[in-house]
């Protein structure tokens, strides 16, 4: 017991959803269990952009790009090279870790700061899509399908039969990425970022190499987005520019972790348990409303006016997302719980 | 003895603006130096030149015989030249102790270890019941320490002190120049800017004094204080008048 005390909480919890979420199989059946997935999968992709977006203060408009490169790169190798997913993986986080390095050394060399920090990731995320769409060496813009492979199997990463596969390979990623995120930050490194975000001149004075740890922060947040990009291809099985290089992709990664808190720890997670299966649910009433709102039948686009609305919301009244909310209500509440157990007060 | 830090013609100019203009000045070691001037005269402008913050348009500047004039500010940070800020920044979403563990990070291996240090230089500047709060609740006052634990947490050789003082109580200065002494005894060398006379001159050791960007004294607080040209420049009669 009191070796288990001097284990961080974060950890503790990471080891709990580990039992939690790893029974969800047993009891959910296949719509539910794929509502749990991309939970999941959103909630990894928040993560990995609150490293740079979150905890370094440096606000990524174009996550779709490294998202992309893990995609394609995993894709291109397996159906041209006829090498595992798992290695093209690993290939494509490196990729796009250098590349992730490449763009935050440009940025950061040039004293690109703030929105126009965000302008930039934005505009060079486009710039690679629009380049996708004309490399004839992965198909343009007309995409690749992955050859399906009959029943299960894990080197080449598809689950015909037993889909609940796909569902621990990214509870398992998840949880990896939340346990390199508390790392960090309970770290030097964590530390550093943060100090960059709050205030790089006060950091600098202190010895913090600022361009070096930005560029890290970058470099760590690409590569673990890559690696979703390559789940994502071995789940839908089939890749366009559009689909992983989009804006709405990168607008679907960092609207996760807003909503839910950001530069903190759980924060993406929050956010994508709220906003996923409202997304799903949204998609699920426009394919079919309900007679009074027969209007909106078949129309595309209304959950991302939803999202739009809760963002307008979530910016204006919980700036530091709902878990800044909670604490603050949280606190509110011992607060008064304090003072009316002791009314003298001793402030 | 050679000296700690040597400015040699040292001078930045803004555009047609000469900031600071070829300034001569040694430091000693464990020595105090107060650098007093009136507003503009260019003491934060050097201060940021010795920093590293800006590149000066002339002039060299050389620690412990070694030309530091072109390094970063991180690089002059890590070699033992650290600093304050006139308008202080705090990692304000940070506690007070992680505020100082990314300074005590630099000369120390591991989490636990920085993280004990910045406890000691939180007690030390007299903060340690604040040391688990957010840097944003503290008071002005405890904003200045804040500053002066964080410079202090890279155990540096010479500390660079810009007005640490302002917009504290006569009693709340009192503490901080005490601080300093201690910081002092301590062996650090310190080069401070400050307008509140009474703490400068019983400070220092020698005292310079800038005015439109030129050093146009530099000597025994006593010596400064009765200097013409200084009294008329920045003192004026009235301090003259309080001396006698």
């Amino acid at each position: 017991m009191n070796r288990l005390r001097q284990i961080p909480g974060d950890y503790l919890a990471v080891a709990a959803l580990l039992v939690v979420l790893g029974t969800l199989p047993f009891f959910l059946d296949r719509f539910y269990l794929s509502l749990a997935l991309l939970i999941l999968f959103w909630a990894y992709l928040g993560n990995a952009w609150n490293i740079m977006g979150g905890y370094t203060g440096l606000f990524s408009f174009g996550h779709a790009m490294f998202y992309g490169i893990g995609a394609y790169t995993s894709t291109v190798l397996l159906v041209d090279y006829a090498i595992s997913p798992w290695v093209g993986m690993l290939a494509g986080a490196i990729l796009a870790g250098l590349f992730g390095a490449f763009v935050g050394f440009l940025l950061s060399r040039f004293g690109v700061r703030g929105h126009f920090f965000a302008l930039g990731t934005f505009a060079i995320a486009e710039m690679v899509r629009l380049l996708a769409t004309e490399f004839e060496f992965i198909n343009t813009s007309i995409g690749i399908h992955i050859p399906l492979v009959r029943g299960d199997s894990w080197i080449r990463l598809q689950f015909e039969e037993t889909f609940a596969n796909y569902y621990y390979v990214i509870l398992i990623l998840f949880l990896i990425g939340q346990i390199i995120t508390i790392t960090i930050v309970r770290n030097k490194l964590g530390y550093y970022f943060q100090a960059i975000r709050e205030n790089e001149e006060a950091a600098a004075s202190l010895g913090v190499n600022a361009l070096r740890y930005k560029v890290i922060s970058v470099a760590i947040s690409a590569a673990l987005t890559a690696i979703a990009g390559s789940f994502f291809a071995q789940y839908f099985l089939f890749i366009d520019p559009t689909i992983v290089f989009g804006v709405s992709v990168s607008v679907q990664i960092l609207l996760r972790p807003i909503v839910g808190g950001v530069g903190t720890i759980w924060g993406p997670f929050v956010g994508a348990l709220l906003l996923t299966p409202l997304a799903e649910f949204t998609r699920s009433v426009v394919r079919k409303p309900p007679s009074f709102l027969d209007f909106i039948e078949g129309r595309a686009g209304v959950d991302v006016m939803l999202f739009g609305a809760i963002l307008i919301i979530v910016v204006l009244f919980m700036p530091d997302g709902l878990i800044g909310a909670g604490k603050r209500i949280w606190r509110r509440f011992k607060k008064q719980n304090d003072t009316t157990a002791q009314p003298q007060g001793t402030d | 003895m050679t000296p700690l830090l040597n400015l040699k013609g040292l001078t930045k100019r803004f555009g047609g603006l000469v900031a600071v203009n070829d300034v001569n000045l040694t430091l000693g070691k464990e020595e105090i130096l107060g650098l007093i001037g009136p507003n503009g005269a260019g003491k934060t402008t050097l201060f940021n030149m010795i920093s590293g913050t800006y590149l000066p348009t002339s002039g060299q500047i050389l620690f412990e015989d070694k030309d530091i004039t072109d390094l970063p500010p991180h690089k002059i940070a890590s070699l033992g030249i650290s600093r304050t800020f006139q308008l202080v920044k705090p990692f304000a979403k940070l506690t007070v102790v992680d505020n100082v563990m990314i300074g005590t990070f630099l000369r120390t291996r591991g989490n636990k270890q920085a993280r004990e240090k910045a406890r000691e230089v939180v007690k030390f500047v007299g903060l340690e019941q604040y040391a688990d709060r957010p840097a944003h609740n503290l008071t002005t006052s405890g904003r200045k320490r804040l500053e002066l634990a964080r410079a202090l947490a890279l155990e540096p050789k010479i500390l660079l002190l810009d007005e640490v003082m302002a917009g504290l109580t006569p009693t709340e200065s009192l503490a901080i120049v005490e601080l300093i002494r201690a910081i002092r005894e301590a062996g650090i060398t310190i080069l401070v800017i400050e307008h509140v006379m009474k703490a400068i001159m019983s400070l220092s050791d020698r005292v310079a004094v800038l005015h439109h960007g030129e050093l146009i004294a530099i000597d025994l607080p006593a010596e400064v204080t009765s200097d013409e040209r200084v009294i008329e420049a920045y003192l004026g009669e009235e301090f003259e008048i309080a001396a006698n």
